[in-house]
């Protein structure tokens, strides 16, 4: 296993391999708490930690893990992981917690962490598999700053709730846009983001 | 080593779960009092929310040190009973804001069983003993000059608890500032009453004379001079938190009636031996209670 090449393995999930644009998982989540670049923020590092440490403690234990009852384990690993994430936003970031509400909990169903564990951490070592999954996290982290990056701004003004857009531009009859605060309009960007991804990367197109 | 095997898959799912069981239990006893501490100060946030309504020079944002500003305005917090006695204080924290005591949600469940109770009660005995039995908070604010009382209420919702703190004017009546909160209600319906939209429509609303008549309904409200419009699509809730300020406010009643009016109770003992001074101790004394 000493073949693996580390640069693969934490930038494919980032950019080539993106675990929202390429694969499309995770949407759920990158559509409901991307309104606030500060929620987005919170829920991407929420999502790196688990995805790390729960495909580091799977690798630890994949040569011990019953074949049968595997899917069981995966999701304990998963469920306690975004249990202590949860109580100790809970403890220590209440308000983003309150704003992030049952999202954080649903953590546990983002089947990028499920998948990752599956697809990588039950056949690698624990390090590369711990890379693997922050890798993957911060993917789906990425995508998740840039829609709230775009729909705090043109939605509220603001970025990480600092006023943005002068208030001269209101006087002279600018408003924020309404839509872009509700849910459909991230899936609009979210395929912008997917567009303009597959028109600089042509393999990933369709034939 | 066979990991397929029965024993095996039997032993090693029980001591996985365990060990997580016991991880999890460790880290939320750890971390329990920092939880309950920021639950106990969003408990503060919202009843001083409620009462600054009132000024709109006074306003809380996310970073106003809240426990400062509570110890900067309160003037007292009590428990009466549905008798209208006060039966005992809550710590203010003047001198240590962490020290600050409000009743939890936990607190207002217990009370708003004691007032169900009140309601099925056959017998006038029982009914005076559970009474007798009821804990409710004030809280007496002091908000640039004038004198606030913050009352919560509690009820049960669409799908949970919906709890909420109503300041009112010195006359006992009139609704300065509400506030509202749920457990689950449903995102973008029922959820909506813990919104400044809905909660700010109470403000200038009359808890209703002696008989609290108090409503929150959808379509036109005849006959009903104090009711606050229903969130659409969410009548459930709605209506649940207008019965719920109801039963509460009815409750509160005794204590409002007697705080609204203490000139003519100061004025009944000095009456006795002197008429004049007796009307002058009656401005005093209401004086002291402004």
């Amino acid at each position: 296993m000493s073949d693996i090449n580390f640069k693969e393995v934490l930038l494919k999930p980032i950019f080539k391999g993106n675990p929202v644009t390429v694969l499309v998982l995770g949407i759920c989540s990158s559509l409901a708490v991307t309104v606030q670049m500060k929620g987005a923020c919170v829920m991407a590092l929420s999502v790196i930690i688990v995805t790390g440490l729960s495909s580091f403690v799977v690798s630890l234990l994949r040569n011990t893990i019953p074949n049968r009852i595997r899917i069981i384990v995966q999701l304990v690993v998963v469920a306690l992981m975004v249990i202590l994430v949860d109580q100790i936003l809970k403890a220590y970031s209440y308000s983003i917690s309150k704003q992030l509400s049952v999202y954080v909990g649903l953590i546990i169903t983002n089947c990028i962490v499920m998948g990752r564990i599956e697809a990588y951490a039950l056949g690698n070592k624990p390090i590369p598999s711990l890379l693997d999954g922050l890798a993957n996290g911060a993917g789906y982290g990425l995508i998740l700053v840039v829609v709230a990056f775009f729909r705090e701004l043109l939605g509220s003004g603001t970025l990480f709730g600092f006023r943005i857009i002068p208030q001269s531009f209101y006087d002279a009859g600018y408003m924020d846009n309404g839509l872009v605060i509700l849910p459909p309009m991230a899936l609009i960007l979210l395929g912008l983001i997917v567009w303009i991804q597959r028109s600089f990367q042509k393999d990933l197109q369709e034939k | 080593m066979n990991t397929n095997g029965n024993t095996y898959t039997v032993i090693y799912s029980v001591v996985l779960v365990v060990l997580v069981a016991a991880i999890l239990a460790f880290v939320a006893m750890g971390l329990q009092d920092k939880q309950n501490e920021n639950i106990k100060i969003e408990t503060i946030t919202k009843v001083l929310t409620a009462a600054a309504q009132a000024d709109e020079n006074v306003s809380i944002d996310e970073n106003t040190d809240v426990l400062e500003m509570y110890t900067e305005h309160i003037i007292d917090a009590f428990e009466v009973d549905g008798n209208g006695e006060v039966k005992g204080h809550l710590e203010l924290g003047k001198d240590d804001p962490r020290k600050i005591k409000v009743p939890s949600t936990a607190d207002l469940k217990k009370q708003n069983d004691i007032l169900k109770k009140i309601a099925d009660a056959k017998d006038e005995a029982g009914k005076t003993s559970l009474l007798e039995s009821l804990r409710l908070p004030v809280f007496i604010f002091n908000i640039n000059g004038k004198t606030i009382t913050v009352i919560p209420c509690y009820g049960a919702g669409l799908w949970g608890p919906i709890w909420g703190y109503i300041a009112l004017d010195d006359d006992g009546r009139t609704i300065e500032g509400a506030i509202f909160d749920h457990k689950g209600e449903t995102p973008g319906l029922g959820a909506k009453i813990a919104e400044a939209p809905f909660y700010n429509s109470f403000i200038g609303k009359s808890l209703g004379e002696g008989e609290t008549v108090f409503a929150v309904e959808k379509g036109k409200h005849d006959g009903i001079p104090d009711c606050v419009d229903a969130i659409s699509g969410a009548t459930i809730t709605s209506q649940a938190l207008g019965k719920s300020i109801n039963l509460w406010a009815k409750y509160y009643q005794p204590y409002l009636a007697k705080a609204a009016a203490p000139v003519s109770e100061v004025s009944d003992t000095p009456v006795q031996d002197n008429a004049c001074t007796g009307n002058q101790a009656a401005a005093e004394g209401d004086e002291t209670v402004k």
